[in-house]
Parts: C-alpha cells; structure tokens; sequence
C-alpha cells in the first residue's frame, strides 16, 4: 500500500520532491509491532513535549531580558503583565519536570526489553546524546530567570570543571566569561538555552530514521517476522498516542493549574544573591540521582568523572549486555536486577535531595557502587554465568493468540 | 495494562516527591485553611483589603513590595477613584523635568510601591545590620508558602531557657529560631474598617492572604481556566479510549 494519488499537483511535487510519500511512509503505513504496551506511548509523548517547551520558550524569550539586573524582573513582568504569561511560564517550567518524566520513562522501558540490543545500537546512543542535550538544556534553562537556586547551582555545576587538572581553572574562566557567575555567564547560557533545543530537534529526526530504518523493538523482544506481527502506524498507533497523550495532559494540567510550583524550588522567588549562599543547594528533582553520584565520591575529580560516567555507561550499554535475548520477559534473573535498578536509581534520586551528611553520604556511595555494579559487573560478567533464559516465541502473531 | 498503566502513574508521582524540601529541622506549620485552597480557590476580598492596611500600617515601615504597582489594587476590589485616593497619600521621585531636575510628586495608580529605605544598604543600616526583604514574592519564597508566613508572625515566643538570643527575636517557626524582626503585630496593631477584631491572629492571617495575592496575583484565574482544560482534556482523553478501543477490537 505505498503512496499513490489521482491529483495532478501533488504527483508533480511528488515528482519532484518525494515529501508526501515520505510522510505517507512514516506516519500512515509504518510496520509496529502488534503487541506493544503502553510503555510504547512514551517517546511520542517525549517529542510532544520537546515541541511544546520550543513552542512555550520562543514566546517566553519575545519578554524575557537576558541581563541580570533585569532577568528575575522581567520573569514576573511575565508573570503579572504579560497576557496569559503566567500560563505560558508555568507550562514551561512543568513541562521541563513532564519532559524528563516522559524520558526517564522511555529510557527504562529500553532497558527493560533490551531495546538498545543489536540492531538498536545506534538507535540508544542517539537516545542518551538527547538526554545530554536536554540535561546541559535544563540546566541552562533554570539559570535564566536568576534567583538564588539559578545562581547558586550555575555557580557549583560550571565549578565542577575546576576539577580537571591543570586547565580546570582555566576552562572556568572561559565557561564564565569572566571570574564569577555574572552577567556574561547569563548572556551565553541565555543564547545556548536557545540554541540547544534544535540540536535536540536535529538528533530527534535521526534518532526517528534509525527507528525507522530498525523497527520498533517490542515486549516480547523478537523481530517481526510479517504482516501477520505487525500493523500499520494509522490508525492504530496514532489512536493509541492520543489516547496516551490525554492521559498525559491530564496530570501535566493537575500539576500546571494546581500546583504549579510543586516541582520547583522556593528559593528561586529570592532574586539571586552573590554574597548570600541558600543553607542547601539543590538541583532539579531531575537531575537528583546524578547529583547523588558527584557527591558520593569523596575527591572532586572523582565525583565528576563518576556523575559523567553514569551517563557514558548507558553509551556502552549494548556491548556490556551480553545476553543475545531482549526482553526481561525472557530473563529470569535480570527481570529482578532490573527492579533493584530501578529502586536504587529512586533511592539515588532521594538521596540527591537530602544534604551530604550523615548516613545519607554512606548510603549514596553503596547506591552508587550499585548504580555501576549493575552495568559493568553484573550484566556482562554475572548474568551471562548464573541466567538460563526461557525460551521465546516462535512470532508475535503466535504469542498474541495464546495469551 | 491497565496494571501497568497504574505502575507509570505512582512512578511519575514517586518521582514527583523526591524533590525533598532542605529545610533541615524546621518545627511543622500549623495546618491552617485558606480560601484559595482547593480546587476552586478563591481569595478572599476583604480577607485581602485587610492584609492590605497591616502591610501599608506596619509592614510598610521597613518592607518593600516592588513588584506591585497601585492599579493591581484593582484585585483587592478596589476602584479607580479609591485606588487613585490609595496612590496619593505616597509620594514618588520623578523627572528630570524641563529643568533637569528630580522632583517628587504623588504617586498614581502606574506607579510602584514606593521602598521604605532608598537601598539596600540603607535599609540594613536601618535594621540591626540585615535589610529586610521584600514581601512581594514572600508567600512563594519560603517553604510552606503563605502558611509559613502565617506561622511566623504568631510564632514569637519566650526563648527556651539558656538560648542566647542578643539582639534578635526567637521565633517557633524561623529556621534557626533567631530572627532579626522584632515581633511585628500586637493586639489592636491596626483599626480595621469592617468591624473585625484586630488581634494578632485575624492580622497575621489577613497579611499573609494579602501577601499570597501579591506573589501570585493571577491565582484565580489558574485555577479558573485549570477547571475548563481539565474538563475538555478528560473529554478528550474518553473519545480517544473509545476511538482506541474500537480500532482495536478487530486486532487479534
């Protein structure tokens, strides 16, 4: 059923620029697979909210002023004066906390039915270079509107490059514009918070072609092996992500009109203040688990290559897995380290958000010995020893009709 | 999948609740209510003239309000001429006029809430060393929200045998308990207009309903507009599910 049409001007830009038939193959007779969940929902949803924070941010930067006498003010004139501005802003700021639930939601949906596995690879990899950009993106963002949390975590976050030996004083420097987070450092964020988010665009079509070009993995972890496995994009994937798409604006708009400030974090009501330190500097729920990790190891350079190194792992992912079968479904013992990941990454997560002392900094170096246990030990060496994995299917179109 | 469906939902909402509050070993807020609670919250229009007057008789002293011009005193239910009447009892600085001079004038309803103190530095030279902050964002500023503000404004107390309190006040709910802000409100501190008593209580409640409008002035129409969104979006979100599941009834 590849694109035919009777009208005589679309056949001639079709002619000439095969975009309709292109669009026809990509959103009207893709291949799915038939048996996906919901969990599948999650990607479109991460793209639908990559648009709306392009979208809410091209209008907030219209009345948003990039200089830090005027940054924190001009954020409430947006929030007092400008039509509709609170909503615009509140949307912003939430979608940002949806966006990487969305994302965290689609990164361990990968994990669990080993979508990152041969041929996927570079389809995953594309995957964590957007979570890159959408964390440096996040970052920057939640430095504009210049209050004490935007300061303070711009100033510990740009210092972690202090860390590096011998150009490490430098590079901060550089990173700054100067020799303190100041309005030069504003200015740059500013023009890269903007930037970012259509790199972010670009890796997304190329992550989408290699998704294409491979097919969407499934719950069950084996190829489709025809038509009899599969169905087409329209309608039955386009209904399905609206439907989940509805569901997913709902909570958004619980959290947006009720409590919007829920996910953000007083202290940044309090314009930014050089000679007045917040008694705990915390980073965005999303970036907590990471934030654990820098702090779990003792020596400075250590936690850094230790919070980048929970990021490289994932990059190596496919190659530290060793098991030829996807899907935990099939995997006895990884199905439960899969869990305890999980557990351990939120624990992670509210360790991050509580202050480095006590138990709290022996507990985030055991999650975080765990966190990197879980990659580089117990998938490539202890899996593949103690696991008999069950045996798959014979196709999809089987495995439906029994179940 | 329904199961899993659910799963997503706590996981999300989990997630949602790591963001601990770092507020170390603050005493817990009374539970008070307030009228812009709930779902359809509204402020309330006297509660908010109220607060109103304690911030312009007492709070204003030493507290700016910069982000409020006289015209959002609209929100309170005032009117033009009462907010004109409002606007001029302050004087602004103005200019250069022709001359090239600053002169003052009375203020209109463009303009801002005059500061107490003409900077920063002033105002803490003025007060013990620390500038006292300005309220506009206060109620969206501190934990706890207008609840806390609430809170401490009745907090004041005799401290604790052996705790060394110098120049400052001990507070129940400050965190640390030392706060540089003398006990601001006394019985009777304001006469209020409409007949209610003026105790400290009724006060700290009216200034900190008053100073929730001022850091979220536009809360009611959120809550407003969240009411129609959600309505469309659950109608939205039931057509999709049918529409989901006839399409899929024929899948096997």
């Amino acid at each position: 059923m590849s694109f035919k049409t009777n009208n005589k001007v679309v056949q001639w830009v079709e002619d000439r620029l095969p975009l309709i038939s292109m669009g026809h193959h990509t959103l009207y007779e893709y291949p799915m697979p038939k048996n996906l969940n919901y969990l599948w929902n999650f990607g479109s949803l991460a793209g639908f909210a990559l648009v709306t924070m392009i979208v809410t941010g091209i209008i907030l930067a219209m009345q948003y002023t990039p200089h830090v006498d005027m940054a924190f003010n001009s954020v409430e004139r947006i929030m007092r004066d400008v039509n509709n501005g609170w909503l615009i802003r509140y949307i912003h700021m939430n979608m940002a906390s949806f966006f990487f639930i969305a994302v965290y939601i689609h990164i361990m949906r990968g994990l669990y039915y080993g979508s990152y596995k041969a041929p996927r690879e570079l389809l995953w990899q594309l995957g964590v270079v957007i979570f890159l950009l959408m964390m440096a993106t996040a970052f920057m963002g939640y430095v504009l509107p210049w209050g004490q949390m935007s300061f303070w975590g711009a100033t510990v976050i740009t210092n972690l490059f202090s860390a590096i030996p011998v150009v490490g004083e430098s590079i901060v420097t550089w990173l700054w514009g100067g020799f303190s987070v100041d309005n030069p450092t504003l200015n740059r964020f500013f023009a890269l918070h903007y930037l970012l988010p259509f790199i972010i665009v670009a890796v997304v079509v190329l992550h989408i072609v290699a998704l294409h070009t491979v097919t969407s993995n499934n719950p069950l972890g084996i190829d489709m092996k025809g038509p009899q496995d599969s169905l087409t994009f329209q309608p039955y994937y386009t209904i399905k992500d609206l439907f989940g798409l509805g569901v997913f604006l709902i909570l958004f708009a619980g959290f947006l009109f009720w409590a919007p400030n829920y996910m953000g974090h007083p202290d940044n009501y309090i314009p930014a203040n050089p000679l007045s330190t917040p008694a705990h500097i915390v980073p965005e729920w999303y970036f907590l688990p990471f934030y654990a990790i820098l702090r779990a190891v003792p020596d400075k350079l250590g936690g850094v290559l230790a919070m980048f190194g929970a990021i490289a792992v994932l990059f190596v992912l496919p190659w530290l897995d060793r098991s030829k079968i996807r899907s935990c479904k099939f995997r006895p013992v990884a199905r439960v380290f899969f869990w305890i990941f999980l557990l351990n990454g939120l624990f992670l997560g509210y360790l991050g958000g509580k202050p480095a002392e006590g138990w709290y900094v022996v507990a985030s170096q055991i999650a975080t010995a765990y966190y990197f246990f879980h990659f580089l030990i117990l998938l490539p060496v202890i899996l593949p020893m103690i696991e008999r994995p069950r045996e798959l299917p014979s196709s999809i179109h089987e495995a439906v009709l029994k179940s | 999948m329904k199961k899993i469906l659910s799963g997503l939902f706590a996981a999300a909402l989990g997630f949602a609740t790591v963001p601990a509050n770092a507020a170390g070993d603050a005493v817990p807020l009374p539970d008070y209510e307030w009228s812009f609670d709930g779902v359809f919250g509204t402020y309330d229009k006297a509660s908010l003239q109220r607060g109103f007057q304690v911030y312009k008789e007492v709070c204003s002293g030493c507290h700016s309000l910069d982000l409020i011009a006289f015209r959002n005193l609209a929100d309170l239910g005032y009117n033009v001429d009462e907010i004109k009447a409002i606007a001029s009892e302050y004087t602004v600085e103005d200019g250069p006029n022709d001359e090239g001079e600053m002169f003052e004038r009375n203020a209109i309803a463009s303009d801002y809430f005059p500061s107490p103190f003409p900077n920063e530095k002033a105002a803490a030279a003025s007060n013990g060393g620390k500038a006292p902050p300005d309220l506009s964002l206060m109620a969206k500023a501190r934990v706890g929200g207008p609840s806390f503000v609430r809170a401490l404004l009745t907090g004041y107390e005799d401290a604790p045998e052996g705790f060394e309190t110098g120049d400052l006040s001990y507070n129940k709910y400050f965190p640390g308990h030392l706060i540089a802000m003398a006990p601001p409100l006394s019985e009777d501190s304001v006469e209020y207009g409409d007949g209610t008593a003026a105790t400290v209580d009724q006060m700290a409640a009216d200034v900190s309903h008053f100073m929730m409008w001022a850091a979220e002035p536009k809360l009611e129409a959120r809550k407003n507009t969240g009411v129609k969104v959600m309505i469309f979006l659950i109608i939205f979100t039931l057509v999709m599910y049918a529409a989901k599941r006839k399409v899929f009834a024929k899948v096997h």
